[in-house]
Formats: structure tokens, sequence, C-alpha cells
């Protein structure tokens, strides 16, 4: 497998559930990816504040935690969510774009443990962190990947 | 009784299903907006439509209660997903469960099915922080 480039993969639209949020790529480095969630009043969860619902900031976090996996395995291994943990810290601010930031802080050959925050401009006053473990689905072995995984 | 789902619900096309004295059941249909990989639902939308579950029983606990005509409001302290299955090409049901509903805390569990109740694709867990006025 050639690799694999965040940029690309998000330059071709992230699809589905993704691009129905409005969902962009923002940034990355070797074990993390960024995503920017503008904001949208089809995304609003309480109208009388006007804060977005916690659904596509779990939606974000879960791709961004995803991407950073693929990053930090240089290839693009489906894989499923087994769990994620959501603590919201503070409400999103209204009319500000929400950044996701996922974190892959170790891999293993079937397993994935990730971490996050999204912030909404100051990444020193996060409103959201998670916490979740990714399960690679397939063969994993006939990938070719076990060197590289067993790094 | 009566259950406010927020534009959010919209993107998922989100329906309520409602029996007298149960929780209400929340119905997603299979769609491109709610696709994760392909064939397959998106994490991020199931979680989404427990959430709302979630919410959904609570409000309905609140109102059983009677709540002395107060309205109190609903915060999300945190939320932890467990998924099973994949969710295939079909609708999606969620309902949620109030385990402990306290003066300032509810503790609250969804699951979220296609074919049969008892074989879930996915399960929460949440806290909500009960503001009353």
């Amino acid at each position: 497998m050639a690799g694999f480039d965040p940029q690309w993969f998000a330059t071709r639209g992230f699809g589905g559930h993704g691009a129905a949020l409005g969902m962009r790529y923002h940034a990355h480095g070797d074990d993390w990816a960024e995503l920017a969630l503008p904001y949208d009043e089809r995304l609003i969860g309480d109208p009388a504040s006007g804060v977005i619902a916690s659904g596509p900031i779990i939606t974000m976090m879960d791709m961004a935690t995803s991407l950073a996996i693929w990053i930090k395995r240089n290839a693009f291994v489906p894989h499923a969510t087994l769990d994620l943990r959501v603590d919201y810290l503070r409400p999103a601010t209204p009319g500000k774009t929400v950044i996701g930031r996922g974190e892959c802080y170790r891999i293993t050959r079937s397993i994935a443990f990730v971490r996050g925050q999204a912030h909404d401009g100051d990444p020193n006053d996060p409103l959201a962190h998670v916490a979740g473990t990714f399960m690679v689905v397939g063969d994993v072995a006939g990938m070719g990947l076990n060197r590289r995984i067993e790094a | 009784m009566s259950i406010g789902l927020p534009p959010y619900a919209e993107i998922l096309r989100v329906s309520v299903e409602i029996e007298a004295g149960a929780p209400p059941v929340l119905v997603m249909p299979f769609a491109d907006d709610v696709l994760g990989r392909p064939g397959f639902l998106h994490g991020g939308a199931i979680s989404g439509l427990l959430e709302m579950a979630a919410i959904a029983a609570l409000q309905h606990a609140l109102e059983a209660e009677g709540a002395n005509g107060s309205d109190p409001r609903i915060k999300p302290v945190n939320v932890t997903v467990d998924f099973m299955r994949g969710g295939r090409d079909k609708p999606t049901r969620a309902a949620g469960v109030v385990t402990r509903l306290g003066t300032r805390v509810a503790n609250v569990e969804a699951t979220a099915w296609q074919d049969e109740r008892d074989k879930p694709i996915a399960a929460a867990r949440m806290n909500y922080l009960i503001v009353r006025d």
C-alpha cells in the first residue's frame, strides 16, 4: 500500500455523513489529525441557545481519530469503532467553527487507542474530550502490515 | 407527550414512534447522509441517534415526574458509546431508559437496533445534569 495522505483523502470529500455535516480537513501530523466543523444552523441541538448538537461533534471526533490511526499506520486499513467516550466540558459557542483534534497514541495488530479534544478557537479552552478504541476489520495479516505495526 | 426534535434531527431524518407510557422510539432511515464506510452507518450518526433517544427518554421521565410545572434544563455531561454490530441498509431504531432520575443528575442508557431489539448494533451510557429553577 502506498501510504496514507489525509489531505488527499479529504480532497475526495468525506462523503456520507461527514459531508452532510459540512466537515473539512484542517491539519495533521505524524499521529494526529484535525478536522473543522463550520457553524451551521442545520446542526443546532438546542434551538433556544443556538448551540450545535453533540452528535456532529462525536462524528467529527470519530473521523479525526480515524484519520490519526491511518496516518500512524501509513495505510488506509478499514476499521470499526469499538467504543468512544466523550466528556462535554462546555457548550460550543454558537457561530464559531469547531476544531476536532484526534490522536492515535497506541497501535497494535488489531486495536488502535485514540484520544482527542475539540475546541472553537482556543486549544487551551477545549469544549470536549474524547477517548476510544478502534478495531481493524478484515484480514490484517493479508494486508502486509504486520512488520510496520510490530515495528 | 411532546417530543421536540432539534434541527440536527432532520439531517438524520429522525421520526418518533410513541407508545403510551413507554419512552419514545426514534427511527432513522438508512440514507447517504448517515453513511460512514461504504454500506455502513457512520458511528457518529448512530451516536447522535442514541443521544437523542436518551434525551427523549429523559424528557419523558421528567414529564411523568410532573416537575412542579417548571421546565428543567438538560445538560449533557458525558457519553460512552459501544458499537456491537455494523449498521446496515435498513432502518435503525433507538430508545433510552432512565436508570436513575435524581434532583441534579440523571443516568440514562440507550440502545440502537435494526432487526431485533435484543440484538443491539450500539449502546450508550449517558450522564446528564438537571437544572431546575
